[in-house]
């Protein structure tokens, strides 16, 4: 058979959730185009129940990532970028078919987003020191405090960055010992999927960062009014204060921390500053007495 | 043993209460425009004074005193000069001292070695702590950067405190809030105004500008006037899980900003090699310190079985040497519970405690006739289901648990929907350390409990609330992003 007549073997976008490639439970997809509209593929269209056994698959993951050594943490999300590198082709082309830019622009965005991971991993063992410290009270007493994760956070992924937007408020979510699960972007979740595979490969455990492609009217409410997830970042819901509104009312019955739904997508290409990492850290403090 | 004291009161006529007091807006006490209400002595259930109840327009006229005073005269001040009036503050507050912790523990009904010992110093030292900061605010938060630009203060905060702290929670709010640059509009808990209202008048003494400080009293419809009044920049609340949660809501959809401080469930994990006279200190001090009206108390004791025995017969002998009755007695241990509501729920949750199959122990006191009174009561054969293993009953019920191994009391402390604070006690340095990390709560408190300083961050996890008071780390929630 000539090369020219072979035909393609197309690869199925499913969920990431536990580490695995499950379809969604339901048994929904929905159709994704690339940005000329053209049929790419069938990705999964998650429900309301694979949003809570993703949830439950990064409450089980939590305990042990938070425990890890930050140096530790440091070098998987290293690693994460340095296995993305390595598919560099394959990215900028999934970026191209996502978003629709021209290769140099694609490469660009493919690139920073690397370069975002790079620059977040190495913030695993620095934060402690640079918001945490040691109290000086007015005691006999040793007082220490330093950040922890907060637990498992929900992150609604950034509609139109579907690479470099992802990858901007995943990493500073994890680095810390967080696990999370990401709803994706709506109309451009084929990066996010194959990120996860990237993150399958690299030393990253299950459970860590669970992925949800599909409708976020499914998915969103679930994730805001589940009483195991700690905090929700309502990033990919910008400009729409109505939905961000009813999620933060939702989020209120556990008390989560919200970051709330910016006016307009930010820019991604900007110095993304410390703001999305502590957004998801509590402050312990240790008291001690000091005497003989 | 019996121990016989002479009674040891300290004297009231230091403080000259009013008979009535109006709301405190634009450096002015002004009448209200709704009704008013009393506030009694819950020792005594004496009326001490009549207060205003402030409605939306008193609210909003409150607002608007401190929106005023914001943009024209404290955003403007250096930041060496706002320095300068929290200092004043907090020597007016020193000066003031034994007359603010007597009216204190009148209103409130603690112990006046309590209010004089802990409460007021606490507050005189925030106020000394937090005007350091309002010239040095660009060196707080390093994680930001360095610049002007990230330390600018937010606006106008509406702040709502409760009962349990009176003066020390209008502290922990103002002070950082005024250090930042911004003005508040303060409402403190509706059986516990006056102290606040004192305060009003020393910030006259301190020639604090109009506005800057402006103190509404009223209950729950003064609160919700205020967290949901359009020109309020910036939510600070303490109080219940129940409130906090009706707050996020109330503010969902809008730009203000929040912190919440929350209930506690906390527990207090004594394990076999620690110093048991000193824990069994710890134990009373951590439920019974206050009433035990302390969102942070520590009213989960899980005890380690094979001490188990030996600690709580400790425990209760040191219980019988509490002393229960007058606040203005220095030799009181335990005041006055603040409200007959609050008594009615201690005593509700206390008798399902003994439905649920627990057992209750008091020791033998004698409780005066008037007043709030609630026995230091310690329940014994807790299981983590009893629901005085899991709700705020913040009064001094103390819930007892066993566990063997090291990861057991970690399931079990950890094993609520609060996370505020939590104690271990322990000789073995490595195992407080784990225990430490382990422990999912804002504050650990390890072979101590209790401890506050305003250099010391303090504030919960998951639905004890969010943010923080106190330290470096308090100074953020009063900076714009």
């Amino acid at each position: 058979m000539s090369t020219d007549t072979r035909l393609d073997v197309r690869k199925t976008y499913k969920l990431f959730v536990g580490g695995a490639f499950p379809r969604s439970e339901s048994g929904h997809s929905y159709v994704v185009t690339d940005s000329k509209g053209k049929f790419v593929a069938n990705a999964a269209n998650a429900s309301r129940k694979d949003a809570r056994d993703a949830v439950q698959a990064a409450r089980k993951a939590f305990g042990s990532w938070a425990s890890r050594t930050a140096y530790n943490r440091g070098q998987i999300l290293y690693r994460v970028a340095e296995l993305m590198e390595d598919r560099r082709p394959q990215f900028v082309e999934a970026v191209r078919q996502s978003e629709g830019a021209t290769a140099a622009r694609a490469t660009k965005v493919v690139d920073e987003s690397i370069d975002r991971l790079v620059w977040y991993a190495g913030w695993s063992d620095k934060v402690t020191q640079v918001v945490g410290g040691a109290n000086p009270v007015a005691g006999p007493f040793f007082n220490l405090s330093t950040p922890e994760p907060t637990g498992v956070v929900a992150v609604l992924a950034p509609q139109e960055s579907s690479l470099l937007g992802l990858v901007s408020v995943v990493a500073p979510v994890i680095v810390t010992g967080n696990t999370c699960v990401v709803a994706t972007s709506h109309q451009r979740p084929l990066p996010a999927i194959t990120f996860s595979e990237v993150l399958a490969t690299s030393d990253v455990p299950g459970g860590v960062v669970n992925i949800l492609t599909g409708e976020l009217s499914r998915t969103a409410p679930t994730l805001a009014s589940h009483m195991d997830v700690n905090a929700i970042d309502l990033t990919g819901i910008a400009g729409d204060d109505a939905l961000a509104t009813e999620l933060e009312v939702s989020a209120a019955d556990n008390l989560k921390r919200v970051r709330r739904a910016p006016a307009a997508e930010p820019d991604w290409t900007t110095d993304p500053g410390t703001d999305r990492l502590t957004a998801f850290l509590e402050t312990k403090t240790v008291w001690h007495p000091i005497g003989i | 043993m019996t121990f016989d004291y002479a009674p040891a009161p300290e004297s009231r006529s230091i403080v000259d209460i009013k008979p009535s007091y109006g709301l405190f807006i634009d450096g002015d006490f002004v009448d209200g425009h709704g009704k008013s209400f009393k506030t009694i002595s819950p020792a005594t259930e004496e009326v001490l004074a009549e207060v205003a109840e402030a409605d939306e327009a008193d609210v909003d006229a409150a607002v608007k005193a401190a929106r005023r005073a914001y943009t024209k005269v404290w955003s403007k001040l250096p930041g060496r000069e706002r320095a300068k009036y929290l200092y004043r503050i907090a020597r007016i507050i020193q000066e003031r001292g034994r007359e603010l912790a007597v009216l204190e523990s009148l209103d409130n009904g603690k112990p006046i070695k309590e209010s004089r010992d802990v409460d007021i110093p606490i507050v005189a030292a925030h106020f000394f702590y937090y005007a350091g900061w309002a010239d040095k605010l660009e060196y707080a938060l390093p994680e930001r950067g360095h610049s002007g630009e990230n330390s600018r203060p937010i606006g106008v905060a509406g702040q709502v405190i409760p009962w349990n702290f009176p003066l020390l929670m209008l502290a922990w709010k103002i002070a950082p809030a005024l250090a930042c640059g911004n003005t508040v509009v303060l409402k403190p808990a509706e059986t516990t105004p006056l102290t606040a209202l004192l305060f009003a008048e020393i910030c006259q003494q301190a020639d604090l500008p109009p506005g800057v400080v402006n103190i509404i009293t009223g209950a729950g419809d003064t609160g919700r006037h205020l967290v949901s009044h359009p020109d309020i920049d910036k939510v600070a609340f303490t109080g219940s899980t129940e409130v906090g949660r009706a707050i996020a809501k109330a503010v969902a959809g809008t730009d203000k900003r929040v912190t919440l401080e929350l209930g506690g469930k906390a527990a207090n994990v004594v394990f076999d090699d620690a110093a048991l006279d000193q824990a069994v200190e710890g134990i009373v001090n951590g439920i019974f310190f206050n009433q035990g009206h302390v969102c942070c108390a520590g009213s989960r004791l899980l005890v380690q079985e094979s001490v188990a025995e030996e600690v709580l017969a400790k425990l209760k002998r040191r219980m019988s040497t509490l002393r229960v009755g007058d606040p203005l007695d220095k030799n009181t241990d335990i005041g006055a519970i603040n409200s007959a509501e609050q008594l009615a729920r201690i005593r509700e949750l206390s008798d399902i405690g003994e439905a649920e199959g627990a057992g209750r122990w008091s020791p033998e006191c004698e409780l005066p006739q008037n007043g709030f009174w609630f026995p230091p009561t310690v329940f014994t054969g807790v299981s983590q289901a009893h629901r005085i293993a899991r709700e705020e009953i913040f009064g001094p019920v103390l819930s007892v648990l066993t566990f063997r191994t090291p990861a057991e009391a970690v399931e079990k402390a950890n094993n609520t929907p609060y996370g505020l604070s939590a104690g271990v006690w322990t000789e073995k340095g490595s195992r407080i350390l784990w225990m430490a990390n382990q422990l999912r709560a804002g504050v650990v408190w390890a072979n101590t409990f209790n401890k506050f300083d305003p250099a010391s961050p303090f504030g919960g996890y998951k639905e004890s609330g969010y943010g923080r008071e106190g330290g470096r780390h308090g100074l953020e929630a009063y900076l714009e992003h």
